[in-house]
């Protein structure tokens, strides 16, 4: 497939941005934060994505969607990027979808999909127990009781797991902490008894939580997919994540970068344009030629997930091992750009740096997924 | 569709029946490369055969028109010869500066009667080319060029000093920038003109490198005389074709960033050199500078692919080749840095089979010439600084 978006995915791509300009641009951030918002959107942005089709834009037809593809979502990911817009899109209509889509029976399908397309419910994917990502590593256990499962154990830096309605868990079913084998997925309420959330404000100022399972009763039903058999899943809802989180950081690192290069033609000093400088010029080239690396691999990943082709998770790891990388560089040197200005609150280039790094580390770092691909590649 | 099918089916006969077995053996790096040219030495008689095979059916050359001896081959054909040939594992049948840079300008700003006289022989592997840009104070400032040529009515006198002419001691023809009008401001006056390496004034001498080789020369002009109908395009008005040349080399030199070391991926490599433990390389630093260059490497590959579907689809940023010839060079440069440290004192011997005879240090020096060769990597940034992100 060519590596270029065709006309039904670049319109996508600008509708997007018209409607996160006029409903969710940066200012929005901004307000949400000083009005101590405990989500960092408004209420009603989420309906409005839903009605756009956002919701559903992973869904099958069969199920109610709108099976658009992960080039055309993408899309509007790389575009939150550039808005840093928070809302439920990448929990519940990525995550959500993704991992209820591959390992989700014919009635949780059919009752679960559907109902996120038509923005009823809410998911979060509750995975890591500790700072650092380590998906095989998970300890919290699902014990088998009566027509049920007892769960118990700790999460931690859930994203939207102070508000979602449904938690998608990964626990252990059997083996220890390091198997693969053993780990099962479960679909719980998250009103459920025993069930404690503990919000965690974060530097980007979105909505994680802490939660923690004590007893925690559930269904058979409950089960999604294979008990013991929920790493597979589980590895292809990370490997989406961490595709669209290298979209997002696309957003944010040539967002950073514009503003920047707009600003190396504003600001004067010794009398000149700052951006006259060769010393600011060649960081700024190479800067933007590293972003351009950046565009090729996420549009590549992308495109992989739409064909389920076989190196879905060898690119996964490529696109956030550079992104992450990028997307650091892009933070730092807007601010060093800036200068004193960007350091100030009142500037928004500062919100930039906040939202990266936890999109950085979020299912594992530029550290993590460099591991990961020497490790698929055999060595 | 069943004409290309058809095509490929003559195509895939074609081959099998004229490239000989000996060609279809992967060579190393630049080991037996086919140059041709009036005083080439080749390797074989089957490394002859296949060059004047393909010359002579205009494939050295295919999407150059017929009329010119070139292929004729639409965009597909072209695409079906080369899975074709990949498909048999044929090595390039010539490899040749004729091909790559004066070729394409020649048919792009050159006469009838330059195209007729000087695409046949450079098709049929005949006519070995060289370049004549930079000089001893004119690198990178290249439209500081001092080297003269004075007018005499029908033809110009050449005076002045090339240097960096790739193999211009094994070169039949050079095409060379000469300053034809003193008077004219600086990009002014500068025409691109073609000669015989055999005219008489014309001394070629090699420049040995750091690495120990001598692909290039410096080339001397004294009292050259060079014709007027040699000229191409208009006289004085040489600049823009060689700039349009100097984009051409950029790309070139950029796409070997990815070029294959054998058949290895750099992580194979790696893990034979540096062994493997419970699945993971020997020496966690090295393996992470193996893994990052990976995938800087596989970015770097998928943005040139990028780049090309832009330009077939219409949405082609041209400028792009300044960011490709920069990041290609430099990642070229790693490439061979880590692949230094991967195999430790072996890497720098000049003999033996450790060192594959010396080939692992002399292309890692080799490398070096990488971002400074079509532009140094800091002129490619102020390229860019300057035409893509506006900065003055």
């Amino acid at each position: 497939m060519a590596l270029v978006l065709n006309e039904e995915q670049q319109m996508l791509k600008e509708s997007a941005q018209g409607f996160l300009a006029e409903f969710a641009p940066l200012a929005e951030l901004r307000a949400q934060r000083d009005a101590g918002s405990e989500t960092g959107y408004a209420d009603s942005l989420w309906g409005q994505m839903v009605d756009m089709g956002w919701a559903a834009i992973l869904v099958p037809e069969a199920y109610g969607g709108l099976e658009f593809g992960h080039v055309g979502m993408g899309q509007i990911v790389e575009q939150t990027g550039r808005t840093l817009t928070a809302s439920p899109l990448f929990a519940t209509a990525v995550l959500g979808v993704t991992a209820i889509k591959g390992a989700g029976t014919e009635e949780q399908k059919t009752e679960l999909l559907g109902a996120i397309a038509g923005g009823e419910i809410t998911t979060a994917l509750a995975v890591d127990e500790n700072a650092h990502h380590a998906p095989a590593q998970i300890s919290m256990t699902a014990v088998k009781q009566g027509q049920g499962y007892s769960l118990n154990g700790a999460k931690r830096f859930v994203v939207d797991g102070g508000t979602a309605d449904k938690l998608i868990v990964a626990a252990r079913t059997s083996g220890e902490a390091g198997d693969i084998k053993g780990i099962s997925l479960f679909v719980v309420d998250a009103t459920a008894a025993g069930i404690e959330v503990e919000r965690v404000a974060a530097t980007d100022g979105r909505n994680y939580a802490n939660i923690s399972f004590n007893q925690v009763e559930v269904a058979e039903a409950a089960l999604l997919g294979e008990e013991g058999q929920g790493f597979k899943a589980l590895s292809a809802t990370l490997d989406a994540g961490n595709i669209y989180l290298s979209a997002e950081m696309l957003g944010m690192a040539q967002e950073s970068f514009e503003r920047t290069l707009q600003y190396l033609k504003e600001r004067k000093q010794f009398g000149v344009l700052i951006g006259s400088f060769q010393a600011l010029q060649h960081r700024a080239a190479d800067w933007w030629s590293q972003i351009e690396l950046c565009k090729s691999v996420v549009l590549k990943a992308l495109q992989a997930m739409d064909e389920s082709h076989k190196r879905v998770p060898a690119l996964a790891s490529i696109a956030k091992a550079k992104l992450a990388e990028v997307a650091e560089l892009s933070t730092n040197e807007a601010i060093q750009m800036h200068g004193g200005i960007g350091m100030t609150d009142e500037y928004d280039i500062g919100f930039f740096i906040k939202r990266a790094r936890p999109a950085q580390t979020l299912f594992g770092d530029n550290s993590y997924h460099t591991d990961r691909f020497a490790q698929l590649s055999g060595y | 569709m069943s004409d290309l099918n058809a095509f490929r089916h003559e195509t895939r006969d074609w081959l099998e029946a004229n490239c000989p077995p000996s060609m279809r053996e992967s060579t190393q790096g630049g080991e037996e490369m086919c140059w041709g040219g009036r005083n080439f030495e080749f390797a074989s008689e089957e490394q002859k055969q296949w060059m004047e095979r393909m010359g002579a059916k205009g494939w050295t050359a295919p999407d150059w028109p017929a009329e010119y001896g070139g292929g004729g081959l639409d965009k597909a054909e072209h695409k079906i010869l080369k899975e074709e040939m990949a498909r048999i594992n044929a090595r390039p049948p010539l490899s040749s500066f004729g091909i790559w840079m004066i070729g394409p300008a020649l048919l792009k700003f050159g006469s009838e009667a330059l195209k007729q006289q000087h695409l046949p022989p450079i098709i049929r592997g005949e006519i070995r080319w060289c370049q004549g840009y930079s000089e001893p104070g004119a690198g990178s400032d290249l439209a500081g060029l001092q080297a003269k040529g004075e007018d005499m009515g029908d033809h110009f006198i050449a005076n002045g000093q090339k240097v960096w002419t790739s193999y211009g001691d094994k070169a039949d023809w050079m095409f060379c920038l000469l300053r034809t009008d003193p008077d004219a401001k600086k990009q002014m006056g500068i025409s691109l003109v073609l000669f015989d390496m055999e005219t008489p004034g014309v001394t070629p001498k090699p420049i040995k490198l750091i690495s120990g080789s001598s692909p290039f020369c410096e080339t001397f002009l004294d009292d050259v005389r060079v014709e007027k109908d040699q000229v191409v395009g208009d006289i004085n008005h040489g600049w823009t074709i060689a700039k349009y040349l100097l984009t051409h080399e950029r790309e070139m030199i950029g796409g070997m960033g990815m070029a294959d070391v054998g058949s290895e991926t750099m992580g194979q490599i790696a893990a034979r050199a540096l062994g493997v433990d419970q699945g993971r390389m020997n020496n966690p630093l090295l393996r992470a500078e193996v893994a990052k260059w990976e995938i800087d490497g596989a970015c770097f590959a998928l943005t040139a692919e990028r780049v090309t579907d832009e330009v077939k689809s219409g949405h082609g940023v041209g400028a792009t080749s300044a960011m490709l010839k920069y990041y290609g060079t430099e990642l070229n440069k790693r490439r061979f840095e880590t692949l230094l440290k991967v195999n430790g004192s072996d890497a720098m011997v000049w003999e033996g089979e450790a060192s594959n005879q010396g080939w692992l240090p002399r292309t890692w020096l080799r490398t070096k010439g990488n971002s400074i060769e079509g532009g140094t990597s800091e002129v490619q940034l102020n390229v860019i600084a300057k035409n893509i992100l506006g900065l003055g």
